[in-house]
C-alpha cells in the first residue's frame, strides 16, 4: 500500500531551545524520509525529541538548521500563506489534548477548516456530516466537546484533520489522553483511514499498541533517530516488551 | 533544486481570502456561544465608560458659589475625569488582554488548520469593535443618564439648556468611539502577537 514515492523527508534536522544560558538540543540531525500511503509511528521515552520533530515536520516550529520536504517542497521556502495552504490542504493534525475549539459543536469544529479552505457553507456542512459519520459521531454532531468523552472528542478531532482531504495526518501522542479501550479504537480508526483512504498517518506516540498498526517504527533517543524497525521485524519480540500482545491481537 | 520550485508553483495557488461577511459571521458567533463570557468582557468596557462619562456629565453642570469653590470645584472635576480616563482604559486593556489570552490556544489550533494570520487578526478585529461599541454605547448613555437625573432631581432644571443637550451628544459620541478604539487596540495587539507566533507557541502557552 505504501508507494515508493516520498511524501516526507528530513534532512540534518537540528532544533534547539535556549533555556536561560543553556542550549538544549532537542533534535540532532534527524534524517528520514516517509513513503506515501505509510502508517509510521514515531516512538521514544519522553524528551527524547518526538513531539519537537512532529512540530517540525507539520510546519508548526522552525527547525535551527535542516531542511524538511513535503511533497518534495522544502518548507523553509515557503512564506506565510503558502505554509497557511500547505497546512489547510495538505496536513492534518491530532493532538493528545484534542484541540477541539470549547465553544463550537462537534459539526462546527469540523467544517472550520473547510471555511479556511474556502469552501462554501453548504458544502462544508456536509462534508463534516459525512466525516463524522466515517468516525462513528453522526448522532451527536450538535454536542460541544465538553459534552463528549474523550474517546469521542478525539474522533471529532480526526473527522477535523480530515476535512481538506489531506495527504498527511500527523498525531501527537494521539492516544495518551485515552484510556486502553478507547485509545485502541482511536488507533484501529486511523488504521481504517490508512488503509480506506490512503492517508499517509504520522504518529508521534509512546504507546506500544500503536506497534501492531504501523508499516515502521522510528525510534528516537536523545533527538537521534536510534533505529527505524519494520513491523515484520518487531512482531516476534513485541511480546518481551509489554504483557498487551493479547489486546493487540484480539481487539 | 528548479523542478522543486516549479513544483511548489503548480501546487500551492493563493490562499482564497475569507470574505468579509463570513468573518463578520463568525465574529458574532464567538461572542454570541461564549456569551456570559463576553458579558464580562463587555462589563468591564461598560463600566469605564460609564463612569468616564458620569464624571464628565457631572462637569457639564456649572457649579455655584464663590469664585474660590467654582475653581476648586473645577480644578477637582478635571482630576477627576483624568483619574476616570486611566480607570477607563486600565479596566478595558485589562478585560480584552485576558480575554484574547485565554483564547492563545485556540489561536494556534486555528493556524494549524490552516487560517492565515490575517484571518485571525481580522476575527479579532471585527469581534472586538462589535464588543466594544455595544459595551461603550451602553455605558455612555447609562453613565450619563443617572448623573442628568440626579441633577434634574436636585432642582438644575434650569440648566437643560441647548449647551447642555449639544455637550451630552458630543460627550456621549465621544466616549463611544474611545471606548470602541481602545476595546480595538488593547485587542489587537496581543491578537497579532498570537497570529504572528509559530502555532507550536501559542498552542504551548499555559495560562
Amino acid at each position: 500500500m505504501a508507494s515508493n514515492e516520498y511524501v516526507v523527508r528530513t534532512k540534518g534536522l537540528v532544533k534547539e531551545y535556549t533555556m536561560g544560558d543553556q542550549v538544549l538540543r532537542a533534535l540532532n540531525g534527524v534524517d528520514l524520509d516517509i513513503f506515501r500511503g505509510e502508517y509510521i509511528s514515531i516512538m521514544g521515552p519522553s524528551g527524547s525529541g518526538k513531539s519537537t520533530l512532529f512540530n517540525a515536520i507539520g510546519g508548526l516550529d522552525k527547525p535551527s538548521n535542516g531542511s524538511v520536504f513535503i511533497n518534495d517542497v522544502d518548507m523553509a521556502q515557503l512564506d506565510a500563506q503558502e505554509l497557511a495552504y500547505l497546512r489547510c490542504h495538505t496536513i492534518g493534525y491530532i493532538f493528545q489534548t484534542f484541540n477541539l475549539i470549547p465553544v463550537m459543536t462537534a459539526l462546527e469544529n469540523v467544517t472550520l477548516p473547510t471555511v479556511f479552505a474556502g469552501m462554501s457553507t453548504d458544502d462544508g456542512i456536509e462534508r463534516g456530516m459525512e466525516l463524522l459519520k466515517i468516525v462513528g459521531l453522526g448522532e451527536r454532531f450538535f454536542h460541544k466537546p465538553s459534552e463528549l468523552s474523550g474517546g469521542q472528542q478525539q474522533r471529532v478531532a480526526i473527522a477535523r484533520a480530515l476535512a481538506n482531504n489531506p495527504s498527511i495526518v500527523l498525531a501527537d501522542e494521539p492516544t495518551g489522553n485515552l484510556d486502553l479501550k478507547t485509545g485502541t479504537e482511536i488507533i484501529h480508526l486511523l488504521k481504517k483511514l490508512n488503509r480506506e483512504q490512503g492517508v499517509t498517518v504520522i504518529s508521534a506516540t509512546h504507546d506500544l499498541k500503536m506497534v501492531d498498526v504501523s508499516d515502521r517504527i522510528v525510534w528516537i533517543r536523545d533527538g537521534r533517530i536510534a533505529k527505524i524497525e519494520e513491523r515484520a521485524e518487531i512482531e516476534l519480540h513485541i511480546g518481551e516488551m509489554e504483557g498487551e500482545q493479547e489486546e493487540l491481537t484480539h481487539p | 533544486m528548479s523542478t522543486n520550485i516549479n513544483h511548489k508553483d503548480r501546487k500551492i495557488h493563493r490562499q482564497i481570502s475569507l470574505p468579509f461577511s463570513k468573518a463578520f459571521q463568525i465574529s458574532l458567533e464567538s461572542i454570541r456561544i461564549r456569551f456570559w463570557r463576553s458579558l464580562i468582557t463587555a462589563s468591564g468596557i461598560f463600566l469605564g465608560i460609564a463612569f468616564f462619562v458620569a464624571v464628565r456629565t457631572g462637569m457639564l453642570f456649572p457649579a455655584t458659589g464663590s469664585v474660590s469653590t467654582v475653581i476648586a470645584a473645577q480644578n477637582r472635576q478635571l482630576w477627576l475625569s483624568i483619574m476616570a480616563l486611566v480607570v477607563c482604559t486600565v479596566g478595558i486593556t485589562n478585560a480584552m488582554l485576558m480575554a484574547v489570552t485565554e483564547r492563545y490556544k485556540e489561536i494556534g489550533t486555528m493556524k494549524c488548520l490552516g487560517a492565515l494570520d490575517s484571518f485571525i487578526v481580522k476575527l479579532f478585529f471585527i469581534e472586538s469593535c462589535l464588543l466594544g461599541l455595544i459595551a461603550s454605547v451602553a455605558g455612555s448613555l447609562i453613565g450619563w443618564f443617572f448623573v442628568t437625573i440626579i441633577h434634574l432631581l436636585g432642582g438644575e432644571m434650569s440648566h437643560m439648556t441647548t449647551i447642555f443637550w449639544l455637550g451630552s451628544l458630543k460627550l456621549i459620541g465621544f466616549s463611544t468611539l474611545l471606548g470602541t478604539f481602545l476595546t480595538f487596540l488593547a485587542t489587537i495587539f496581543p491578537a497579532i502577537r498570537a497570529a504572528q507566533m509559530p502555532p507550536a507557541a501559542a498552542l504551548r502557552v499555559e495560562i
